[in-house]
Formats: C-alpha cells, sequence, structure tokens
C-alpha cells in the first residue's frame, strides 16, 4: 500500500519536475524506434541503442525524447506506427529488421531513418548501393563475411563435406545466407543441403531430415531457428552432428562454436550513428555500416556431447570459452 | 494525436475496408468461415510487388492481384463445394498452401516497392502531399467498391448469393445453383481481398510473406464493430458499416500507440487494442438497455 503511494508520488513528482523542465529543454533531441517484433536478438538491438545514446550524452527521459513500439508480429501495425513516428516529427527513426524499416522509408523522405539489423539492405532497396546513399536513410546491417564462417566450420570439423542449414523460407534476412552459401561452399570443397522450417515447432523435425546427410550444422540468425535453438542442439547432440552457429548468443544454448556479432554491440553500432544525425550529420553522407565487432566464442562441452574435440588453437584464439 | 497519425490510421482503415467487405461476404453473406484471407492478402500483395518490380503498369499489376484472390477463393469454393471438404478445413488448406504459393510468386520472401511507380505516386497531382493524396484515391476506390458490391448483390446472381447463405435447402427449393452461389461468392470476397494486399503492398514499401499474418481477425473486428456500431439489415447500410468498423478499428490502433502517457508501453499495444474493440462493442448495448429504460 505505502509501496503504491510512493510510486504514485513519484510519478506525480516526475511529472511535475517535466512539466517545469520543458521550457528549458526546448533544443531536446527525440529519437523514436521501432521493430517488428519482440525477439531476444531485436531486443538486444534496442537496448544497445539507448545504452549508446545514453553514453553520447542524450539521456531518455532527461534530454532526450525516447519513444520504443513494436508492431506485435503486424505488418499493419508496422506501418501505422511509421506514419506515427512521422506525425511526432522526431529527430531520428530507428527501424529494426527488414519489414519495419521498408514501411518506415515509404512513410518519410525527409526525416533520418536508421535502419539496423537488415542482413541485405540492398535487395530490400533501402539503399541503392553500398555507397553513401544521399537520402534520409543509413543503418548497420547485420551480414556477416560468409568465408569466415566457413572457416570455422572448417576448423571445428576439418574433414567435413556437407553442411547441413534448418531456415524459414518466408524469412528474407535467412534465405539471403542460404543462397550465398549455397554458392560458397562448393569454393571450399564443400556441399549444402538444406531443410525448411517455416515455422519454429518445425524446426527439430527438419534438423532430423538432415541426419545421415551432412556432417555439420551451421545456423544463421534465422528467427525461427534461434526461436527453437535447444531443439536443433538436441538433434546434434543424439545423432553427433556438431552445430556451428552465426550469433555468440547460441553458443551459450549449446552450439559448439560460433564467429558471430553480438547483437546488443550492432545496437550499440546503430546508436553511435544516431548520435551523429543528432550532431548534425546527414545520413545521405552515410554509407551504410556492417558490424565491427566479431567475437569467436566456443563451448567445449557442447563439442563434446556433439562428438567433437576442439584444438587447442581454437581454445587459444577464442574471445570466450563457456564452461 | 498529429494529422499525419490520423490521416495514417484513415488510409490504412480502408485499405482494411476491402478485407472487411471481403469478409463480410464470406462469413455474413454466405456464412462461410474463410481463412483463405490470410493467404490472399498477401497473394494480392505478392502479385502485385513482383508485377511492378518487374516493369510491369501499376494499375496492370493491381487487377491480376484482385484476379489472383479471386482464384484463391474459387479453389477454396471448389474444395468445398466439389470435393465436399468442410468449410472451415477447406479454407485452412488453401490459407496454409498460399503461404508457399507466395514465396513461389514472390521468389523471395520480401518484395520492395520503394522508388517504384505505384498506382498512387503515378495519379497524385503535383503539390499535393502524398500523405493527403493516398486517402483521398483510397477513399474513391472503396466507395467504387462499395456500389459494385451493392449492385452486385441485386442482380439474380447476387441474389442466389444471400439466398444461399441464408438457407441453402431453400435456396435449392427455389431452383439456386447453390455449389456455383458459394463459389462466386468466394471469387467476389477474395478479389477484394487480393485488391486490399494490392494497394497495401504499394503503401508500405513492398510486399512481404509475413503481411497476412492476422488479417482474418482484423477484418473480423471490422465487421463486427461496424455492426455494432451501425446495425442494419439493409445491405448498402450494412457495406457501410463495415468500412466504418474498418476504420474505427484503426483509430482505436492509433490511440493505442499513443497511449503512453498513461504509462502503457509498447508490450501493451494489442491488449490495448482489444480493450478498446471491447468498449466498442459494449456502449451501443448499454445505450440501449437505457434507453429502453426510459422508454419503458
Amino acid at each position: 500500500m505505502s509501496a503504491f503511494k510512493s510510486s504514485k508520488m513519484l510519478l506525480g513528482a516526475m511529472a511535475l519536475a517535466t512539466a517545469f523542465s520543458a521550457p528549458v529543454l526546448a533544443q531536446q533531441k527525440s529519437v523514436a524506434i521501432t521493430a517488428i517484433v519482440e525477439h531476444p536478438a531485436l531486443d538486444a538491438v534496442r537496448d544497445g541503442v539507448k545504452d549508446q545514446l545514453a553514453e553520447a550524452g542524450f539521456e531518455a527521459g532527461k534530454n532526450l525524447k525516447w519513444q520504443y513500439q513494436s508492431a506485435q508480429g503486424n505488418t499493419g501495425t508496422a506501418a501505422q506506427i511509421a506514419r506515427k513516428f512521422v506525425g511526432d516529427r522526431v529527430d531520428v527513426i530507428v527501424a529494426i529488421a527488414t519489414p519495419s524499416a521498408q514501411a518506415v522509408a515509404a512513410a518519410t523522405r525527409d526525416i533520418p531513418l536508421v535502419f539496423s539489423a537488415v542482413t541485405d539492405p540492398v535487395v530490400a532497396k533501402l539503399v541503392a548501393s553500398s555507397e553513401a546513399s544521399g537520402t534520409n536513410i543509413s543503418g548497420v546491417s547485420d551480414a556477416l563475411e560468409l568465408d569466415k564462417q566457413i572457416d570455422l566450420i572448417k576448423r571445428i570439423v576439418p574433414n567435413a563435406t556437407r553442411v547441413g542449414m534448418v531456415f524459414n523460407p518466408g524469412e528474407a534476412n535467412s534465405v539471403v545466407v542460404v543462397e550465398q552459401m549455397r554458392k560458397l561452399l562448393p569454393e571450399h570443397g564443400m556441399s549444402l543441403v538444406e531443410a525448411a522450417a517455416p515455422r519454429s515447432v518445425d524446426v527439430g523435425s527438419a534438423a532430423r531430415s538432415l541426419i545421415g546427410k551432412v556432417d555439420v550444422f551451421y545456423t544463421s540468425t534465422d528467427n525461427n531457428v534461434v526461436s527453437a535453438y535447444e531443439s536443433l542442439v538436441k538433434v546434434g547432440s543424439d545423432a553427433k552432428i556438431p552445430l556451428v552457429a552465426a550469433d555468440t548468443g547460441s553458443v551459450a544454448r549449446g552450439a559448439v562454436a560460433a564467429y558471430g556479432m553480438d547483437y546488443y554491440a550492432l545496437g550499440k553500432q546503430t546508436g553511435a550513428m544516431v548520435v551523429r544525425i543528432l550532431n548534425g550529420e546527414q545520413p545521405g553522407a552515410m554509407p551504410f555500416e556492417t558490424s565491427n565487432i566479431l567475437e569467436l566464442h566456443v563451448n567445449p562441452k557442447a563439442a563434446q556431447s556433439q562428438g567433437v574435440s576442439l584444438s587447442a588453437e581454437l581454445l587459444e584464439s577464442a574471445g570466450k570459452v563457456l564452461d | 494525436m498529429s494529422l499525419y497519425t490520423l490521416l495514417g490510421a484513415l488510409e490504412i482503415g480502408l485499405i482494411f475496408s476491402l478485407v472487411a467487405l471481403g469478409v463480410y461476404i464470406s462469413f455474413r453473406l454466405l456464412r462461410f468461415p474463410d481463412l483463405t484471407v490470410d493467404g490472399s492478402f498477401p497473394l494480392g500483395g505478392a502479385v502485385a510487388a513482383i508485377l511492378i518490380s518487374t516493369g510491369s503498369d501499376p494499375f496492370v499489376a493491381t487487377f491480376a492481384a484482385m484476379l489472383a484472390g479471386a482464384v484463391a477463393g474459387l479453389i477454396t469454393g471448389w474444395l468445398n463445394v466439389r470435393l465436399k471438404i468442410m468449410d472451415l478445413l477447406a479454407s485452412i488448406l488453401m490459407m496454409i498452401a498460399l503461404y508457399s504459393i507466395n514465396l513461389r510468386v514472390m521468389g523471395k520472401p520480401n518484395v520492395p516497392l520503394i522508388m517504384e511507380p505505384t498506382v498512387f505516386n503515378v495519379l497524385q497531382p503535383d503539390g499535393m502531399a502524398d500523405y493527403v493524396f493516398r486517402p483521398l484515391l483510397l477513399v474513391l476506390i472503396v466507395l467504387l467498391m462499395k456500389l459494385l458490391l451493392d449492385a452486385f448483390f441485386a442482380t439474380q446472381t447476387g441474389l442466389a448469393i444471400r439466398a444461399t447463405g441464408s438457407n441453402a435447402r431453400m435456396a435449392r427449393a427455389q431452383g439456386v445453383n447453390t455449389g456455383l452461389a458459394v463459389l462466386a461468392g468466394m471469387a467476389v470476397s477474395n478479389a477484394l481481398v487480393g485488391l486490399a494486399g494490392a494497394l497495401f503492398a504499394q503503401t508500405q514499401g513492398g510486399a512481404d510473406i509475413s503481411m497476412g499474418v492476422g488479417t482474418i481477425v482484423i477484418g473480423l473486428a471490422a465487421v463486427i464493430v461496424g455492426e455494432s456500431l451501425l446495425p442494419s439489415r439493409k445491405l448498402y447500410l450494412a457495406t457501410i458499416a463495415v468500412i466504418v468498423g474498418a476504420i474505427v478499428y484503426r483509430f482505436f490502433i492509433a490511440l493505442a500507440l499513443n497511449s503512453d502517457f498513461i504509462g502503457l508501453q509498447a508490450q501493451d499495444l494489442n491488449l490495448v487494442t482489444a480493450l478498446l474493440v471491447t468498449v466498442a462493442l459494449v456502449v451501443p448495448r448499454l445505450r440501449q438497455h437505457w434507453s429502453g429504460r426510459k422508454g419503458g
């Protein structure tokens, strides 16, 4: 009861404080951020953006008007959120993942848009090329250099020839990776074996359908795969097929290794771009970026249960060894 | 709430009012619980987006999207009428199948339309802002569709569809080919939904495979909100009610998006929308209740 009362008083005090401080902060900046859906990786991006802004002196609730909206998986709502942000005339809009970014791009040609976690912004037509766009759009892609990913697969399972991938054929980001792998793997003497999982409940059975056909699993940041990662891990340890992941978060959940990005760091990188725009730079003069911080995470326990031994050299080069 | 937000809500509401009209035809007139909508909405978007992005005329693309929707509805009807598959299941089968078909149509999960010509930017007069012109054009399209529907349901075929929905046995006794009526109704219903998908893709930056999720829920909510706000047994009033319902539903979402001042957060959006719709459904009944008391 008293806690309730005091929190109410606190709210009142805050309302008063904002009411009084508002005129002083006429120069207050506003950032609006939207994501197509709630998801651990996407939420990490959002938090990264917010924390980076705070580090640069733009603190939400103090000198920054910060708002976050999730479309909760509905594209109609995503479109409305885009309209609302444009209507609010915010200083920068941050859009996480392709459908949200496209909805904002369709809604405004003048408010700066910074996208994040879009794997191929050129295919998504957000920007025309990897050069500075000259428009109101820039951002950070979560694309990985796949050659380095293939190198890691070779280091984990040196004699692997068949790489299995479970993916959602309905996810743009995921399809991009599968298509590139299909082209790249033969150059390294390997082949790709795919299994589709249109829903996250299909991930386990799709993985099982690959038993006997593949030597190693490679998992991209496919939303379905990431949300049902445990079912893949189970198949991996039952059938002794090691899992190599694209994001470090999956290593903690049972992948043998990942040379990947941390979505929180990706969010901070996105936040740094937002700060540059808030400080007066033009998004059209900034080429889009890809993740600049990659880290190798390994999980020896998972390696053991999935039937591979990790070399001392690999363990030494790892940025983080999980125990 | 800014003017831009309001016009945005109006624009999306008008697009979804075409979905609502389609749902009204299947659920209310034909009494056919049709979930095909979740697949025919993105189908319309997919067909329009892929045609426009490969250089077709946006009007041709939009018309092709309508036809594609009609074919999807025809197949659902055919599964039910000819293969005797239960109506709900027939529409579920079609909805699932359309997911793969839509991926085939687009060739990838996402076809962007950001710089391409659309029916909106081709017709847009100079000096008029796009956020004003889009709802204006949509008002014309929706009104045109409404009038066409009103006229259609007064023809022999239209009346046969309505008779089939209200009492199939009686309709057959009167010599109506009820199978054909179901096929026609489903085709018209899903053509409207396909058109909505095509317009949506052209206003929102492209087609995405996930754009169909929950379409039927929004369509049904719009129909029911509309019916409770403007109850009527006359078809030309009922179609207006359905359109109003779809727009009101969007205004509720806009309101929910702007409810942060009372401490609500992003994750509460769907809950707030549900609460607002509940209020919209209950208030007319309460009003009736009170006015009934006064009268008695």
